[in-house]
């Protein structure tokens, strides 16, 4: 039977994750873990997260999984999310700077304070909160069946600033324009939450449920 | 292209069964919470909270298996407040389901455990709920001070400067700001009072308490500023759908989802 690892590191919540997985997920097995054994033993894996930069990699490091996703981005078909998308770059600006995972060159940038609204003139509050369109920029089979500028939900105060453009798989806009998917190979990462973004986050982790990882 | 304001519907709840009063009295019954929010989520809501209004705590366990039923079954983002006393009391409702706690009485009586939530949770996970009344006469200057214990207990603490000071990269990642003067009154937000805090904090603000038409949602953003609106009896008694609220709201020219 197929299985989905869903990598716990203690940072968030990963029930919500998880149902979502096995809402779409058919037969497949969906299990929350940290053990580098059980990781390494699924057919694919997602990695969620949420809170600090420095908190997620300093358990990520203590738990020894940070060698476990080094390890499996290189093969299985691999899902980031949110902060799971952060820590997989070089560097973040957060917590005066803290060292990625380096699976993705480029630093992690915060939002500049205040950003206004080109219509309104308000200034745009940070944590950047709720429903967002996303701008498909390359084809993926993740994004097969969902419509172009999609709304998906969005809480974050940071965004990933790649080095390589081509590994960039859409864009969004809040104040200024910023990437919120990065794609290589087997491995693909979002900085929205799709287990939290209804239909098209549904859509998009069924897509995941049924890739093999070739692009 | 840009991000969309929110409607947020919002359930309270007594022993597990969802009931909407008028002014605190004559509480009517509304409904299955699980049914009315499988209901909301399909009218195309943003979002969803749910206030825990049972008195005696020996009863929490019930808003848990709420949580934990609905989190199953509708995927978009659930805030749940009412008896947040602790960081276990958030660690419980977040493991049940919940994306976002909403805190009140307990930030006021203990303000670190704001902090500490956010330390330990993400600042993005924990809202500051606010209930808040003008405390100055017709015509003077207008300011507002925090209420607790659901509008009863005055606490002498400016509104504006308790939003401010309790919300940010090491507080509250967003506001709930409940106006009691207008809560179940049907007269439409306090756009003074939500403007006032929107303009003074960084993060997001829920305007809520008044919500008679559609209009009224409308005017918390145009006028208030809010970045997300929460309205409860106008969808319980299916006076009007989440979707023809943002409709309307289209309408107005606000972004939408």
């Amino acid at each position: 039977m197929a299985s989905i690892a869903v990598i716990d590191y203690g940072m968030g919540n990963l029930r919500s994750v998880a149902k979502a997985l096995e809402h779409v997920a058919g037969s497949a097995k969906v299990e929350v873990t940290s053990s580098a054994e059980r990781i390494m033993q699924a057919d694919r894996i997602v990695f969620p997260g949420q809170g600090a930069a420095r908190d997620c990699m300093a358990e990520l490091q203590r738990l020894g999984l940070d060698k476990v996703v080094k390890e499996v981005v290189r093969s299985k078909p691999f899902l980031g999310i949110c902060m799971g998308l952060q820590v997989l770059l070089d560097t973040s600006e957060e917590n005066d700077g803290v060292q990625g995972l380096g699976v993705f060159s480029g630093p992690v940038r915060r939002f500049p304070p205040g950003m206004r609204d080109a219509q309104t003139g308000d200034v745009l509050k940070i944590p950047h909160m709720g429903w967002n369109q996303v701008h498909q920029a390359t084809a993926h089979p993740l994004w097969q069946g969902i419509a172009q500028d999609s709304r998906f939900y969005f809480v974050h105060s940071y965004y990933v600033d790649p080095a390589d453009t081509t590994q960039i798989a859409a864009t969004a806009q809040y104040g200024v324009g910023f990437v919120c998917a990065m794609a290589r190979r087997n491995v693909f990462a979002v900085q929205f939450h799709p287990e939290k973004s209804h239909q098209a986050g549904l859509a998009l982790l069924a897509n995941f449920v049924g890739w093999d990882g070739n692009v | 292209m840009s991000l969309a304001k929110r409607i947020i519907p919002c359930l309270d709840v007594d022993r597990g069964r969802v009931v909407k009063g008028v002014k605190f009295v004559g509480i009517r019954d509304a409904g299955d919470p699980i049914e009315i929010a499988k209901r909301y989520n399909e009218q195309g809501a943003d979002e969803l909270v749910f206030l825990d209004i049972t008195a005696s705590s020996d009863q929490r366990d019930t808003m848990v298996y709420v949580v934990e039923q609905v989190a199953a079954q509708v995927f978009i983002p659930l805030t749940v407040g009412g008896g947040i006393r602790s960081v276990a009391d958030i660690r419980r409702m977040l493991n049940a389901g919940a994306d976002k706690v909403a805190i009140n009485t307990a930030a006021i009586q203990n303000p670190e455990l704001v902090k500490e939530a956010a330390a330990r949770f993400g600042s993005q996970c924990i809202v500051l709920a606010i209930d808040a009344k003008r405390v100055t006469s017709e015509g003077a200057p207008p300011r507002w001070e925090v209420f607790t214990h659901g509008g009863r207990k005055g606490t002498g603490i400016d509104v504006v400067q308790w939003a401010k000071q309790m919300s940010g990269q090491e507080g509250a990642g967003e506001i709930l700001l409940t106006s009691m003067d207008r809560d179940g009154t049907r007269d439409g937000f306090d756009l003074a009072l939500t403007r006032a805090v929107s303009e003074a904090v960084s993060v997001p603000v829920i305007a809520s308490g008044g919500v008679g038409n559609l209009g009224h949602l409308a005017d918390g953003v145009t006028l208030g500023k809010a970045d997300a609106v929460l309205a409860a009896s106008i969808f319980h008694f299916c006076e009007y759908s989440v979707a023809q609220a943002k409709h309307y709201m289209a309408q107005k020219g606000i972004e939408v989802r």
